[in-house]
Order: structure tokens, then sequence, then C-alpha cells
């Protein structure tokens, strides 16, 4: 197997930049991630490009193709990929199998979304069509209320509650805190965390990722083509999964359980011959706190029911065993959400090769993982990394 | 846009006429496996052979969540009530009618009926306390 590496990586500051289109944004993370890489965009040979809500933050739609040509590149085969806040991680994920199959030599695989432009209740109309409109959005369904029903299923299965919660917020605030592009850098309590205004009950607003503007590229080659024009081989992806699920959480064998996480990381660690047990950090997708919890045992890290208190006992942060989002998560860094799945994989990249302003945290770490979930999970992306020492 | 009337959204607006008629019904498989319309093949087993069968009288609040911050089209409606109920073979999402979110909680026995949203007047799926 032809493992692809990644020479290369680039974002955006993640924040409210309301005037700033998605073609500014994904031109500033693809440019940057070229020049991280030391490519030029005449060279590409591909680019997928994820997004969710452009036609309706921006009513644009055909945007891939505007993509190419804001990073220089209008004549590159262009293809945009929609799967939800999993947008960008099914486009690092056909980068990946398109350079293993042989197809490509160099691609660019990122996304982009503009969000805070429509405001919050836009943004909070936007966001619901990732779930089924008929059964669940015309009956009041909104992203937040889907994760709250997940929640309080989660509370009366296994037990725990708000304050197990606000544990995961207050940790991935707190790593956000050096991140220059992170949305949120200041540091919450318990306290402050539980007192806020409830959004979605059992959730409130300290357990929602905040809404977000960004963008996020990476640059995907052979292992050819890296050591042929001498980019930096020392980060590469060595596994990919997808899994699905029934759209409705209503359809779902488990209201508390995300099975799509677990056959998308069932097929990564195949591929990347490591079980869980391998794994020194991972980015998991925290839209919500109690995501964390899910992303977290579905993974295989902790046992169904025990995910819930890693934070709080210390086994997820910074200084312990298994350190999650280490660049503030969707929680505290942001989620464009057609950026995030590339983002994941441009910090955990930074990470790896020593240049993340968290890196001091994982000096001898060798792999790393990245979790990007669309909708309530009923897609997922997992992806392995490896850094060559 | 006003001037085109909004189509009807298939068997999710046949259902709605049926319950509203108090001739709520699913489709079953041979398996037991339980869902709303449309479909045409089970997602579990790929059975093809789905018949209609009557909706239990009365369902299970699995979970619920009250909702503070809705979109645009629910404005008027929060705070609500969204719940999952158990209806044995299928599973059914809706709004709480007329409730007093602070009453409402799990293993809650709830009928289906057919709500109107206070902000639109949209029909919509939604349960009464049994």
């Amino acid at each position: 197997m032809v493992n692809p590496r990644v020479p290369g990586v680039g974002l955006t500051h993640f924040g409210e930049h309301p005037e700033r289109t998605g073609r500014d944004m994904f031109a500033e993370a693809g440019l940057a991630a070229l020049d991280d890489a030391g490519v030029s965009p005449a060279d590409l040979e591909a680019l997928y490009y994820g997004n969710f809500m452009g036609e309706m933050a921006e009513h644009q739609g055909h945007e891939a193709p505007m993509m190419a040509e804001a990073i220089g590149a209008p004549e590159v085969a262009a293809t945009r990929l929609e799967s939800a806040c999993a947008s960008a991680g099914t486009a690092v994920r056909q980068a990946v199998q398109s350079v293993r199959h042989g197809e490509a030599d160099v691609v660019l695989a990122g996304g982009a979304e503009r969000m805070t432009n429509i405001g919050t209740a836009g943004a909070t109309e936007a966001l619901s069509i990732a779930a089924d409109d008929l059964y669940e959005v015309q009956e009041g369904m909104t992203f937040p209320g889907a994760y709250a029903l997940m929640a309080r299923a989660y509370f009366e299965q296994y037990g725990g509650g708000r304050e197990d919660l606000a544990e995961i917020a207050v940790k991935n605030h707190d790593n956000a805190l050096p991140n220059e592009y992170a949305q949120l850098r200041k540091e919450i309590s318990v306290e402050s965390a539980l007192s806020a205004p409830m959004v979605a009950e059992p959730l409130g607003l300290f357990d929602a990722c905040p809404i977000t503007d960004g963008a996020a590229a990476v640059v995907i080659t052979s292992e050819d083509y890296a050591a042929a024009n001498d980019l930096d081989t020392t980060v590469g992806i060595v596994g990919t999964g997808q899994g699905g699920d029934k759209l409705a959480l209503q359809d779902r064998q488990y209201l508390a359980r995300t099975p799509a996480a677990e056959r998308a990381a069932e097929e990564a660690y195949a591929d990347a011959g490591i079980g869980p047990d391998d794994v020194d950090f991972a980015e998991v997708h925290d839209c919500f706190t109690i995501a964390e919890v899910l992303a977290i045992e579905a993974l295989g890290f902790f046992e169904e029911g025990e995910g819930i208190t890693a934070a709080a006992e210390g086994a997820t942060r910074r200084d312990g065993d298994l350190p999650i989002n280490l660049s503030g998560g969707l929680k505290a860094k942001g989620h464009p959400v057609g950026a995030t799945g590339a983002a994941q994989i441009a910090e955990l990249t930074k990470l790896l090769r020593g240049d993340h302003a968290r890196s001091d945290a994982v000096p001898d770490a060798t792999t790393a993982l990245a979790h990007n979930a669309g909708g309530t999970v009923a897609s997922t992306t997992v992806h392995v990394l490896e850094v060559r020492q | 846009m006003s001037e085109f009337e909004r189509a009807r959204d298939g068997a999710y607006d046949d259902l709605l006429d049926a319950i509203e008629d108090g001739e709520g019904y699913y489709l079953e498989c041979g398996n037991g496996h339980g869902w709303l319309p449309p479909r045409r093949i089970c997602p579990d087993c790929g059975s093809r052979d789905l018949t209609e069968e009557p909706l239990p009288d009365a369902g299970e609040i699995e979970t619920y969540t009250v909702i503070q911050v809705a979109a645009p089209n629910f404005a008027e409606d929060t705070p609500y009530v969204t719940a999952l109920a158990d209806f044995g073979p299928v599973r059914v999402t809706g709004m709480m009618n007329d409730v007093d979110p602070e009453t409402v909680d799990t293993g809650d026995v709830v009928g289906l009926t057919v709500g109107e949203r206070v902000t639109t007047g949209d029909r919509m799926l939604a349960f009464e306390p049994r």
C-alpha cells in the first residue's frame, strides 16, 4: 500500500468574519497549504472541496470550480463534497484514495464555510437541514436539539450529567488558549458552563461549538512525488475509514452510540494495521460536548458508558494518557462545518511535526487520529496519521 | 414564490391525513422492523415485502429536549419539546402538543397526533399525553 504524505497544511483564522466570502477564505487556506508544501497551484491534479451550506449562506452553488480558480488552478479537476459537518473529511478521504490508486500524485483537499453572515437564527436553520426534513426538522428538531436527545438518552442509559459535559468544555477551551487560529481563546470554569443559558435542554450554550467562518486545506501527495520534489514527508496518512448510518435518529438502533463512527474506526484501524491502544492523541468531532463522549467510545478509547468521565478524571486532558482535541476542538477552535475535517488533519499534522502551539504536550507521539462526523453521526470519516521519526 | 401552492410531500402528507382520520399506520417487514413511509425496502434486512400496519395507540417517550433556540420558522413556538417515542416496532419523532416543558419526562405515555406549528401554521407529527 502506498501511503500518501501530507507535505503542507493551511488554515484561516476561525472566528466571526461575516464579511469574508467563502472564496476569499478558501484562497487563503489553500494557498497557505500549497506554500507550506512548496507546491505550485499549476502542479495540482485534483481539488476535493468540502462545503455544506453555500447555497443557504452565500447563494452559491457550483463552488468547486470557483474554489479551484481562487487558488490559481482554474483548470484542475475540482469536485465539491457535501456530507454535512463531515464534508471535508470525505474530501480528505477522496484525496487519499485518489493518490493511493495512482490516479493522481498531488492533490489538495479542504473546505470552507461562511456562517456568521446569516446570524444565529439563520445558521440554526441552515444546520438543521443535515437532519431528516420531514420526520425531524418539521417536528422542531434543531442541530443542538438532536444532540440533546442523544445526551439525555446517554444519561438515561449510562449515567453522568451536565457537570461531566462541562469538564469537556473546560478542557477544550483550555487547549485552545495558545492556538492563534482558534475562535474562543478564553478560559472557562465548570460553574460558568453550568450557568450559561440553555440552548436545547440538557445542553447549554457552553456545550455547543460556536458558529464559525473559516477554511482549511491540506496537500496530499504520493510518496514518490514528495521524494522527487523534495517535499516534507514527515507526516503521512496511513489509514482511512468511512461509515454510515440511517439519517434520522428515530430509525437508528442506538440513541447513545454512534455505529457509523465505529465502522469508520474499524476500517481505518485495519487499514493502518493498528488498534485504538496505538493512538497517542486525537482530534474528534465535538460539535457538542456529548459528541466527544460518543466519539471516544466509538473509537474504542473507552468502554461504553465510560467516556463521560474521561475529561473529569483527566485521561483526555493535555497531560493525560490520551489527549483529545489539543487544538481546542470544534468547541473552542470553532466549527466552519465544511472545513472542519480538513482542519483536523491540519492541526494533527502540525502537532506531529512539532510546530503547533500544543506540540509540547505530545513530544514523543507517533500516531494520531482524526474523527469527523456528519449530522447526528449518520456519516463519519476516520483518518490515522503517522509521523516518520 | 407565493403564487405557487406548496406541493404535498407524498407519503408524509398521506400519513398525516391518515393520523388526522384516526387511522395512523406504519410500514413493517416480515422481520418486524417498522418504519414511517415512504419505504420501498427495509433498511435493516433488505425485505421488499412491506405492509401497512395500524400504529399502536400509545408510545413511551425515550428521550426529549426542550428547545430554547430555534430556527426563525419556529421562533414563536419556543420553548417547545421535541421527543422520540417508542411505539413498539417503530420509533417516532414528534413535538409535544400544548404541554408545560417542566412536566415532560422519559417514560411518559403519549399518543401520536397531528399538530400545528404556531409560527407558520404548518402541520407536523405531534404527541399528546395518554
